[in-house]
């Protein structure tokens, strides 16, 4: 018994021993890395990259669109555009970007020293840019990239395919393996690593959304999983799930798209509530106004998110009693999201408030997400849907909440912890540039897109009527100069990472958490030992 | 080594091993949600089916043949039924309906003629779907010997004329006068043959 105990104490030195033993240097020690914060980097560097990439595709829209008629691209290309533009900034730019930051911060907010699964974390990562490569190699394809937009609707990604469908296929696949395997990293690590005394309703609210988003992609990464199978099988091995000729219903596929599509849109949004809820208080100097309320509230909207899909599809002829049903249950999402902003609100209500550029992002995102929202409860009105259905309006609708709201808190997040990722602060005024000419730019380019759709101009079309042309115009303009600004970006980080002023380990005053008692920048292994939470 | 040093360790091991136990737990419980999700998107193709019969969304009749069973005919109601046929892409026949609408009363059985011809220099199988508007009246409108219920093989050049009889139900709802009836062809050749 005895040596037992020592045999397994001496395998365990080494182990711990090895463990330590430390960072291998190149590129080994990327490839190889079970570390949080290493595989964090790496998933914002991804994201970032990813980003720039579907950025570059917008401004090829946005070129073609800046006059009416054809002048650049063919409508194929145009197509192929729209689609790999949506895809990559849904799965490769906003779902890794708060999977990186889910790596970071996670473990050090709990007080744990890791992931609860360091070698699957790895994997998660790593199989992502497999899956980025295989549908970018579409485009050398004789047959072009996929051109059936990113929600690729049966019988457009089946029947009347192009021939990319299985690299879109088998590229989802892993994206979707990958974000699964990081939800359920998340969730175990959650659930089995905070520090004792760490309570449920003692986690920081940044947790708690990552919490339930976790659920969310584990409930919903697999129907679209399903999904995508399905239409490979309806597109190379002569099954019929959506194919009428033989018994299938192409309407179905638009139900188990939206069943997995309308929790996504949430996915990429719980999570830049919790940042903000972390920035808010942080430089307002006051607790979070309604903590358990916040809690609450992200349940419910995580609940509502699996009853609403069919508010996607109001036009395809649903009976009343269905439109009645989803256009209520959708404007009932508005109460736990108004429970949101209003806390916000009050927690910057009578706070000491300063604007550092993580504020600054992170009140872009309240009002900016908020106009967001209020397009969606006008979406969700079945009759003036009929109007608005595929017109500019939904894209403007949804780029004010995926933009300005899962984006600007990510930026917001990112210059929150920058001084704690890298050591030294960042560049102040350069900071300031990003925000004031993002602010700027993404308002000339996505507010006018509202007018575009109300008055009928249609989403996905390469060309556009006469009327359109000045609206356009402006809305290119300020497309090339958001996607400009956010070089400035690129810039920063990199002379943050370079380096600058020393960053102390707290540098806002204001700021809670964890992750503030570790020196700047955070050592490769924090919290080996669990500190204690009262 | 102390021992209160190997006992502080010794402790830290169980924790450690209490905590993997709980770890590989909490993934196996995941798991078998992601598993079962997996197996719901499958689900929901029969389901939705189900759901389509039982409450006649979607405008989507039965692919079985009805038996005549109404108990009268409600000659106080006059139902006008209209017949269109469209030819899916890619199938070069000629399909329409013979007459464009009849007059019915709920209970009384009618027989209606649809013309095909294959246009093309290939012998092609087409398969007619059909599909009801207003949705709510599909589950009313009852086929008791339909062309739709098989496919129907032409030679190249060759004509057919098909039957379809059916019945309005008695409990077709008040608000109903109208019912189309349109019939979507594809080409189910390929298929057929594999």
């Amino acid at each position: 018994m005895t040596t037992n105990v020592i045999n397994d104490q001496s395998e365990h030195d080494s182990h711990d021993g090895e463990h330590h033993d430390h960072k291998m240097t190149g590129l080994k020690r990327w490839l190889y890395t079970t570390n949080h914060k290493d595989i964090g980097s790496m998933y914002l560097w991804f994201s970032f990259i990813m980003f720039l990439t579907g950025g570059v595709m917008a401004l090829v829209i946005r070129a073609e669109l800046f006059q009416p008629g054809l002048q650049i691209i063919e409508p194929d290309f145009f197509n192929q555009m729209t689609t790999v533009h949506g895809l990559i900034m849904v799965f490769g730019a906003i779902m890794p970007a708060f999977t990186g930051l889910a790596n970071w911060m996670l473990p050090m907010m709990v007080g744990a020293p890791d992931m609860a699964l360091p070698r699957l974390n790895n994997w998660s990562f790593w199989i992502l840019p497999f899956a980025f490569a295989i549908l970018l190699s579409s485009f050398f394809m004789e047959s072009g990239a996929p051109n059936f937009g990113w929600t690729f609707y049966a019988p457009l990604s089946t029947t009347y395919s192009n021939g990319s469908t299985a690299f879109f296929v088998f590229a989802v696949h892993i994206m979707g393996i990958s974000s699964i395997m990081g939800a359920i990293n998340i969730v175990v690590t959650i659930m089995n690593m905070r520090a004792p005394g760490m309570t449920y309703m003692k986690m920081p609210l940044f947790v708690w959304t990552f919490f339930i988003t976790a659920y969310l992609l584990i409930a919903v990464m697999p129907v679209l999983a399903g999904t995508v199978t399905m239409v490979l099988t309806d597109t190379y091995f002569g099954t019929s799930f959506f194919d009428a000729a033989g018994g299938g219903d192409p309407v179905m596929f638009q139900h188990i798209f939206w069943f997995f599509g309308h929790p996504e849109v949430y996915i990429m949004i719980l999570p830049a509530f919790g940042i903000v809820s972390t920035t808010i208080p942080a430089f307002s100097r006051k607790p979070l106004f309604g903590y358990s309320s916040m809690v609450y509230a992200t349940a419910s909207i995580a609940f509502l998110s699996f009853i609403v899909w069919a508010h996607h599809m109001f036009t395809t002829g649903m009976p009343l009693f269905g439109e009645l049903f989803f256009m209520y249950c959708t404007m009932l999402i508005a109460v736990p999201t108004g429970v949101k902003v209003f806390n916000w609100a009050a927690t910057m209500w009578r706070g000491s408030i300063s604007f550092e550029t993580p504020m600054l992002f992170s009140i872009a995102f309240v009002i900016l997400f908020t106009i967001g929202g209020f397009s969606g409860l006008m979406l969700a009105m079945t009759p003036v849907d009929f109007q608005y259905h595929d017109t500019y309006f939904v894209v403007a609708h949804f780029h004010y909440v995926l933009v300005t709201g899962a984006l600007f808190s990510i930026f917001a997040g990112a210059y929150y912890w920058l001084p704690k990722w890298t050591g030294y602060m960042y560049n102040d005024t350069l900071s300031k540039w990003h925000f004031w000419c993002s602010l700027v730019s993404v308002n000339l380019l996505f507010f006018p897109m509202h007018f575009l759709g109300l008055a009928g101009m249609p989403r996905r079309i390469p060309d556009y009527a006469l009327q359109f042309a000045d609206f356009n115009k402006w809305v290119s303009i300020g497309g090339f100069a958001f996607g400009i600004s956010q070089l400035i970006f690129l810039v920063l980080v990199i002379k943050c990472i370079k380096g600058g002023e020393k960053a102390p380990a707290k540098p806002w005053d204001g700021a809670e958490g964890l992750e503030w008692t570790v020196p700047s920048p955070a050592p490769y292994h924090t919290f080996e030992t669990p500190p204690k939470i009262d | 080594m102390t021992n209160g040093e190997s006992q502080n360790k010794l402790s830290k091991q169980a924790q450690a091993k209490a905590n993997d136990a709980s770890v590989n737990k909490t993934v196996k419980k995941l798991m078998l949600i992601v598993f079962g999700m997996f197996g719901f998107g499958f689900a929901m193709v029969p389901l939705y089916d189900v759901f389509c019969d039982i409450t006649g969304l979607n405008g989507k009749t039965s692919n079985v043949a009805a038996s005549y069973n109404a108990v009268g005919i409600d000659t106080e109601r006059t139902i006008t039924v209209q017949f269109l046929t469209r030819t899916a892409k890619g199938i070069p026949w000629q399909f329409e309906p013979m007459v464009n609408e009849v007059k019915v009363h709920p209970g009384e059985r009618k027989v209606v003629k649809f013309y095909a011809k294959n246009e093309s220099v290939n012998a092609i199988i087409g398969q007619a779907v059909p599909s009801v508007s207003p949705g709510r009246a599909a589950v009313y409108f009852q086929k008791i010997e339909c062309f739709c219920f098989n496919n129907q093989p032409l030679q190249a050049s060759e004509d057919v004329e098909m039957g379809l009889q059916f019945y309005v139900d008695l409990d077709l709802p008040e608000d109903v006068s109208t019912i189309t009836l349109s019939y979507t062809l594809y080409d189910i050749t390929s298929s057929v043959e594999s």
